[in-house]
């Protein structure tokens, strides 16, 4: 399937819903990197203010979020999609969701790092943060590149970072755990790098799930819950 | 053009469709114990399709209008006591496929058929002129685009074909009368009216008396031609419910321009073009993942 198959309709005003929908959703994608960038940015930068310009965008977000549900009911109702045009309204009203808690997630990042901001840092400056976040950062950009180009390979690739992404999260976890039990004045900064990395490692499922989503808009297959290999497996094969 | 045809062969291991693969392949292991979740509203029906005998075997029709070949090597396999639908373009040859079950071509000057249409179990083949046409047509009943009733009573409307079939005894046919009007979800709007004229009717209920007279005769397999195309949405939607509720009792093709009715009523559907099967499928996977092109374009309303 390619994204040009999307421009045929023989309504025209059809295909000029879908496509004003997938730009909003790609609209909604591009605000969502830029708060997490922001936000990852003020764990290492500090600045108390990063919240607040993450909580403007954050209510952007949330106003696209139900514009697109409206779009995505009204099509649903007047035109009564098949096949691709489908697959394509379900992959977007579940995407949306997920783009809209990565928001929520970038937000609670953005107020532990403002409150990060006036407290005494570690030597490292939060490297592993820093590199945690870039990773999934890296993770959203590409995860609306799948949705633009519908490339499944790129998509395959943000699932195999989400193992990485797991991985670190395991780390850092344990990591975190050392210190405090080593130190207890240091509880409360570790706590809160917890809290950052459990809010990173959630976006990384939802980067996961978008990618899954547009699987399913591609292949017409049903890829969630289902392991890497299988996943790559059936990406290989021809489209049953 | 490569016809994709999931379901044509009858053994068993044609329960390999696609969908029911994905299930045991594992990757929704949610049925427990006994019968579990139902994953779907649809799931019961939808095994009882995948399991539900050959009814009707189409084998290398083809349909020729003098020198126009309109049907072009044509297999399929209709499945007993299910909703099969027909779709495409004008001019496909989806009518002229379905008028094939009952010998309606016989009218038509400079028609021939060719190949094969057994009605199973018997094994008898439809199309063929030692055949009655007659006694096909008792068997398979047809109703219109437009409703046609005779212009009787409601109630010779519906004893008609009876009496054609030799049925004398009044109690018998009063018996059969109300069991086909009941059958086809007409009884009560019309029970206090039986004699007056068919023609008094509105055109939703003179085209749910045409079933109520098609049912009448016991057929094996109604075909539906544009069943409500003339009808009000309302109209349309009693006769959608009564062509699920039909499934118990009879196997059913139709043919129908309304690609929603074909998702909303059948269990299988087959995409024609050009006079030949492009694809035939369970329904939901046709709607919802086509693997041909021209099927995908045909549905969503893309240009070819």
């Amino acid at each position: 399937m390619s994204t040009e198959g999307l421009t045929h309709h023989i309504s025209s005003r059809y295909n000029e819903d879908l496509e004003r929908l997938r730009a909003s959703v790609l609209e909604m994608g591009g605000m969502v990197e830029r708060q997490l960038q922001q936000a990852v940015g003020g764990l290492t930068e500090p600045d108390e203010q990063v919240i607040v310009r993450v909580a403007q965008e954050e209510r952007r977000v949330n106003q696209l979020e139900r514009l697109i549900d409206e779009d995505c009911s009204r099509i649903l109702a007047t035109r009564a999609p098949t096949a691709s045009d489908l697959r394509l309204i379900i992959t977007i009203l579940k995407t949306i969701t997920d783009l809209e808690r990565i928001g929520d997630e970038g937000e609670k990042v953005a107020a532990i790092a403002a409150r990060l901001a006036n407290r005494e840092r570690p030597n490292d400056r939060y490297r592993e943060l820093r590199y945690l976040g870039e990773l999934v950062i890296g993770m959203v950009h590409d995860t609306m590149d799948v949705f633009a180009r519908l490339d499944t390979n790129l998509a395959l690739s943000v699932l195999r970072r989400d193992r990485i992404v797991d991985e670190e999260y395991e780390a850092i976890h344990r990591q975190n755990i050392t210190f405090m039990m080593e130190d207890p004045r240091l509880i409360r900064r570790a706590l809160d790098v917890m809290w950052v990395v459990r809010a990173l490692e959630r976006i990384g499922d939802h980067a996961k799930n978008i990618c899954e989503y547009a699987i399913y808009l591609v292949r017409g297959k049903d890829v969630r819950h289902t392991k890497l290999e299988e996943i790559e497996k059936e990406l290989r094969a021809p489209k049953s | 053009m490569e016809t994709r045809v999931r379901s044509v062969q009858s053994e068993p291991q044609s329960v390999g469709f696609a969908p029911a693969s994905d299930i045991d392949s594992g990757v929704i292991p949610i049925r427990a114990s006994g019968r579990g979740l139902q994953l779907a509203v649809d799931e019961s029906r939808r095994s009882a399709a995948l399991s539900a005998p050959v009814k009707a075997r189409v084998e290398s029709l083809n349909f020729f209008y003098g020198e126009n070949k309109a049907l072009k090597g044509l297999n399929m396999e209709i499945r007993e006591k299910q909703v099969t639908a027909l779709i495409g373009p004008s001019g496909c040859g989806k009518s002229t496929f379905l008028r094939c079950f009952n010998r309606m071509h016989d009218l038509t000057p400079a028609t021939r058929y060719e190949g094969r249409i057994m009605l199973l179990p018997e094994n008898m083949d439809l199309i063929a002129p030692i055949v009655d046409a007659i006694e096909v047509r008792m068997r398979i009943g047809m109703v219109f685009q437009k409703p046609n009733p005779f212009p009787k009573s409601i109630f010779e409307n519906v004893a008609y074909g009876l009496r054609i079939r030799g049925v004398r005894s009044q109690i018998r046919i009063q018996e059969e009368v109300e069991k086909a009007l009941r059958g086809a979800a007409l009884w009560d709007e019309v029970k206090d009216r039986l004699a007056d004229s068919a023609l008094s009717l509105s055109g939703g209920q003179q085209q749910r008396l045409c079933i109520a007279r098609a049912l009448a005769t016991n057929p094996e397999i109604l075909l539906f031609d544009e069943p409500t195309s003339a009808l009000d949405p309302i109209a349309t939607a009693r006769i959608e419910e009564l062509i699920a509720a039909l499934r118990e009792q009879v196997t059913v093709l139709i043919v129908t321009h309304n690609m929603q009715q074909a998702a909303r009523v059948s269990d299988y559907t087959a995409f024609m073009y050009l006079g030949e099967i492009i694809e035939f499928d369970e329904t939901s996977r046709i709607f919802t993942n086509p693997g041909q092109k021209a099927t995908e374009d045909y549905i969503t309303g893309r240009y070819g």
